[in-house]
């Protein structure tokens, strides 16, 4: 089992990756036998192309996919370089950690909440300061720009960069190259930027990456927040996929491949960035430039962060409170009264998707730390961690926009039969869940002390007793948090969701984002409150049980 | 497989080499109930050679050489089957087990009946001064107390020969010659050969056996 767990890992997480993008591509040029499509032919590409504002759509993919990931990355390198070290900075690690969890939509939902005319934030300065008493006929969410849709992403982005970061940050030993830089009159942010972050670039580089593909091709916060007329390339391409008329899908096929194209051009810009961003830092560091004064800019830097963490938090607990208000009138801060009324009315409808979601979830994630247990165990017995490549390989599904490869895997299914099936549902959350709970787990597997297996071996311990007894007990809380990031991994997963499961198998983040076109705000809070309660109950429980289990073991406590 | 008659561990032209170049080179028997004081500076690679006794030498090292039982040749068989027991620097007192968890991990598997078990971490416990300490967690034990609960772990397992690497370094002078002459009394009462390595002459002193300097890689 352990032999083979390296290639099961590599043929669970890519095997779908190339089928899906066989499957996608070969349809792009009119060759799909079981749609009467027997000849090679460029029709649907010259369909795709005079579908209007084609052009418009696939920039507007471009330009949220570079921008979120710019206003990103700055903020969390602002962030660690001009904090890194303080209180504020232990603060914020707490308070941004269990943003990881939220679903995107939700956290998507919860922005419109705030920003939206009759949204939070207007009923704040409302009517005294704005002197509203209706709601103003501004376009702010779904804006043309796309600008809203980009603040959406921004928010979740954020803490996921962050916390890859800091997983980076001591392997470099920030410390002390730090104070060489202060010693010789560098500000903290230009003594961080010159000396660590070249260090820590490279580390977080695939993370960064996989924020490009995913902002350049979401669906579901494009659904919510992004601009309609026209949409953003990933939302019509599913459009298409899902169009009764089944020749479409040949047009969805060709559509597939340009967004495939669009993300690779956005990586490729990027990488201009960073050659430029490398020359451009060598350049003011060869000059000896030492923004002494950086106190303006860490400000600055503290108050986004700040300021976005706060919205996502606003924004959850408006949604919450939508779900249980009764009458909330326009410019009223809190409404008149409560009622479950939007509970009680959910109950019977919700039932089916909520199982299906735990279902999945529950399934997706134990198949998967099966098998990353596997694999980090088989990596301590023979010393072989796979290295650079084994880290690529891991971030590939993640690499590749979802709208590319899951839909030719869906046509894959469809041609052997495992179409709509809770299998094949299974299978494709396990694509994006295996990454995230490895990389959650692979750390504190590393760092355990050997010389603990080293100590039991000596006492006749064979590597399945080790395993079992020692290892996996004393990282049983790194185990279990693995386990929740997973689950909350699969509580997300909209487009996978929706194109493999046909429809038929409704999760609480299709039903919510289906909710999205018809502003029911009740509804809308139920579901979205489900939805982040549900990966918030797996962390708890991830939680509980090692304190429950090793209540008396002062050393088995939570180190930070 | 009991070892009743004790046995010598022999060393049998052991080298060790870390990148070409030559850390250790020894060639000694160890009697049963004596001790062989392995000497030198910290970073002379005298773990390196416990660890390749032991089974669990990290690959960046080579080695030729073997490690004998009396006549079982212990560095052709995996680690868990060599029973040699070893003590590290730390305690390493499994830290989600109490302390009669501990010690019952060690006990044989042939050891089948749950009383004589028991028994034997009772007795272990009364060895170590520490009657009645079965449920406490380790980690609220005093550094003297888990060294000498970890004395009595590796004991339990009834190994063949005893392996120390400097476990008395990171404990305070006083703590420090009382532990050392515990384990080293509890090492002849079971007639074990012992091997131990260190940079502290007086380590070297108090076992009493012979003394093999690293710094010359000879016998003195």
């Amino acid at each position: 089992m352990l032999r083979i767990a390296p290639t099961l890992a590599l043929l669970v997480l890519l095997g779908p990756v190339f089928f899906g993008l066989l499957a996608t591509i070969i349809p792009a040029f009119g060759y799909f036998p079981a749609l009467g499509g027997e000849t090679l032919s460029l029709d649907p590409i010259r369909n795709l192309l005079s579908e209007p504002g084609i052009y418009r759509s696939s920039m507007i993919s471009l330009w949220t996919g570079l921008g979120t990931t710019v206003i990103s990355l700055l903020v969390v390198a602002g962030f660690v370089a001009g904090w890194s070290g303080t209180n504020w900075f232990r603060t914020m690690q707490h308070t941004i950690s269990p943003l990881l969890s939220v679903p995107h939509a939700a956290a998507a939902f919860g922005l419109a909440f705030m920003i939206t005319p009759s949204g939070w934030l207007f009923r704040l300065i409302s009517p005294e300061i704005s002197g509203l008493t209706r709601p103003a006929d501004l376009l702010i969410i779904n804006d043309p720009a796309g600008l809203s849709m980009m603040a959406g992403l921004v928010l979740k982005e954020i803490p996921f960069l962050f916390l890859v970061t800091l997983s980076a940050l001591p392997q470099v030993k920030p410390r002390r190259f730090a104070h060489v830089a202060t010693s010789l009159g560098y500000g903290r942010m230009a003594g961080f930027i010159y000396c660590i972050w070249p260090r820590i670039y490279p580390q977080i580089r695939l993370a960064v990456f996989a924020v490009i593909a995913y902002a350049s091709s979401v669906v579901d916060v494009a659904l919510i927040l992004g601009p309609t007329n026209p949409a953003p390339l990933a939302v019509r391409l599913v459009g298409w996929m899902n169009d009764p008329d089944l020749t479409m899908r040949f047009q969805a096929s060709a559509g597939a491949v340009l967004q495939l194209l669009i993300t690779a051009f956005a990586l490729l810009i990027w990488i201009a960035f960073e050659k430029i961003g490398g020359f451009f830092l060598m350049m003011k560091r060869c000059q000896g430039n030492r923004f002494a004064n950086d106190n303006p800019m860490r400000i600055f830097v503290l108050v986004l962060i700040s300021l976005s963490i706060g919205m996502v938090f606003a924004g959850l607990a408006i949604l919450a409170m939508w779900s249980v208000s009764g009458l909330w009138p326009f410019p009223d801060v809190l409404p008149s009264s409560f009622s479950l009324k939007s509970w009680s009315r959910q109950i019977g409808t919700l039932a089916r998707p909520f199982w299906i979601t735990i279902t999945i979830g529950v399934a997706s994630t134990l198949i998967a730390l099966v098998i990353a247990l596997a694999c980090l165990e088989r990596e301590q017995r023979t010393g072989n961690t796979g290295g650079n490549r084994a880290m690529f390989l891991l971030y590939l599904p993640l690499l590749i926009p979802q709208a590319s490869f899951v839909f030719g895997l869906q046509l894959f299914f469809l041609m052997s039969g495992i179409d709509a099936s809770l299998f094949g549902l299974v299978l494709v959350h396990i694509v994006f869940v295996l990454p995230y709970l490895f990389l959650s787990l692979a750390d504190p597997w590393r760092a355990w002390d050997k010389r603990y297996g080293f100590a039991a071996k000596t006492m006749h311990a064979g590597d399945n007793r080790i395993f079992w007894s020692v290892r996996a007990p004393m990282l049983l809380r790194s185990i279990l948090v693995a386990a929740a990031v997973g689950f909350a991994v699969s509580i997300g997963q909209y487009l996978p969701t929706v194109l493999i499961g046909a429809g038929r198998w409704p999760t609480i983040t299709t039903e919510a984002v289906a909710l999205a076109s018809g502003g029911d705000r009740r509804l809308i809070g139920v579901y979205a409150f489900l939805q982040m309660a549900l990966p918030f109950i797996g962390f708890s429980i991830a939680a509980i049980i090692p304190a429950v289990l090793f209540a008396n073991r002062r050393d088995m406590k939570a180190s930070s | 497989m009991e070892i009743s008659a004790k046995q010598p561990l022999v060393l049998d032209n052991i080298a060790i080499n870390l990148e070409g170049r030559l850390l250790i080179s020894i060639d000694q028997t160890i009697a049963p109930g004596d001790v062989l004081s392995v000497m030198g500076p910290s970073g002379s690679g005298k773990s390196s050679l416990l660890a390749y006794i032991a089974g669990f030498l990290d690959p960046a090292f080579s080695a030729s050489g073997r490690a004998l039982l009396g006549d079982r040749v212990l560095t052709n068989l995996p680690a868990e089957q060599r029973r040699v027991g070893m003590l590290f620097q730390d305690p390493l007192l499994f830290p989600h087990m109490s302390v009669e968890e501990n010690l019952l991990f060690a006990i044989p598997h042939s050891v089948k009946s749950g009383a004589e078990r028991i028994l034997r971490v009772k007795s272990a416990l009364e060895t170590a001064d520490l009657q009645g300490y079965q449920d406490r967690d380790p980690a609220t034990l005093s550094g003297g107390q888990q060294a000498r609960i970890a004395l009595m772990r590796v004991l339990l397992a009834e190994p063949g020969a005893l392996l120390l690497d400097e476990p008395f370094s990171k404990l305070d002078a006083k703590l420090k010659s009382q532990t050392r002459k515990f384990v080293f009394e509890e090492a002849r009462k079971r007639d074990l050969p012992v091997l131990l390595v260190t940079h502290d002459e007086i380590d070297a002193d108090e076992a009493g056996g012979k003394v093999f300097n690293l710094e010359n890689t000879e016998e003195q």
